[in-house]
């Protein structure tokens, strides 16, 4: 009962935020929006006992992504209108109402029906998401995945520092 | 009534619509990379979700990769956002034709 309760309050706030999102004139309103479902999510991590997880979600993302976010939001400024006309009439519409219908045929089928990929057996096991057991796992058998994202990150790192440096100042000279 | 994994799935994928819609409807390019993020948490929540009905910690560590390549992702995108507007003034994806897209 009380995981009712809780889904509802944090599900509803969960999908404000997305709303908020996509419908938000000013950008930094947006960005608020993504925050607040980030902390939603991080209460739904916590609820199916991913502790690490939801902790992670809530430094990086929450933290972490978002103020990076606000930042650029700053740097390139808020004032600016967004032309959101569509060049196709009634498309919008009726990609809401095929989404509305999808969205619908889908909840029934997985709140009332029965996944078949769940075995009722392998749930019995708690899976318990603390620091210990994830570690251990990622330092294990996911230590290749696990290599391979610093790799990523490295990457990411200097290919930015690449476009910050080389990105505008060559088009000056090609200007000139 | 006891909440099962089928809710988190629909909301779910109720947070991945949004997410789609907001990507398509938007000009802006800083929103729709919000959008993709918000595609991106809402799958996060059915890897947790599966995850725990299947008793595995895997899923929980699928999580922490899709966080680390989003992050990767952000950098390398606000990167490009900040590149376009500092030649261009502007962060419309509308207003960027030079490849004829």
């Amino acid at each position: 009962m009380i995981e009712l309760i809780l889904f509802i309050i944090v599900a509803a706030v969960a999908i404000f935020g997305a709303l908020t999102v996509v419908f938000a004139r000013n950008p930094v309103y947006g960005a608020m929006g993504l925050m607040m479902t980030l902390f939603s999510l991080a209460v739904f991590y916590v609820v199916h006992l991913a502790h690490l997880v939801a902790a992670v979600q809530v430094i990086v993302y929450a933290g972490a992504v978002m103020t990076l976010f606000l930042f650029v939001i700053m740097m390139i400024g808020v004032d600016r209108d967004e032309d959101n006309t569509e060049k196709l009439p009634m498309q919008r519409q009726f990609v809401g109402a095929l989404g509305l219908v999808i969205v619908l045929v889908a909840g029934i089928a997985a709140v009332g029906g029965r996944f078949d990929w769940v075995r009722p057996a392998a749930s019995t096991v708690e899976a318990n998401g603390t620091v210990q057991e994830v570690g251990k796992l990622l330092f294990t058998e996911w230590i290749l995945p696990f290599e391979a994202t610093s790799l990523l990150l490295i990457i990411a790192a200097a290919g930015a520092i690449a476009l910050a440096y080389f990105g505008p100042r060559r088009r000056d000279r090609e200007d000139a | 009534m006891e909440v099962t994994a089928g809710w988190y799935m629909t909301l779910a994928a109720v947070l991945f619509l949004i997410g789609a819609g907001g990507m398509l409807i938007r000009r802006n390019a800083l929103m729709m990379f919000m959008s993709i993020e918000l595609m991106l948490n809402s799958v996060n929540l059915t890897f947790i979700a599966a995850g725990k009905e299947l008793g595995s910690l895997d899923g929980q560590l699928a999580v922490f990769f899709v966080l680390v390549v989003a992050a990767a992702e952000v950098v390398v995108g606000l990167a490009i956002i900040v590149s376009v507007f500092q030649s261009r003034s502007s962060a419309s994806a509308d207003e960027l034709s030079e490849l004829r897209g």
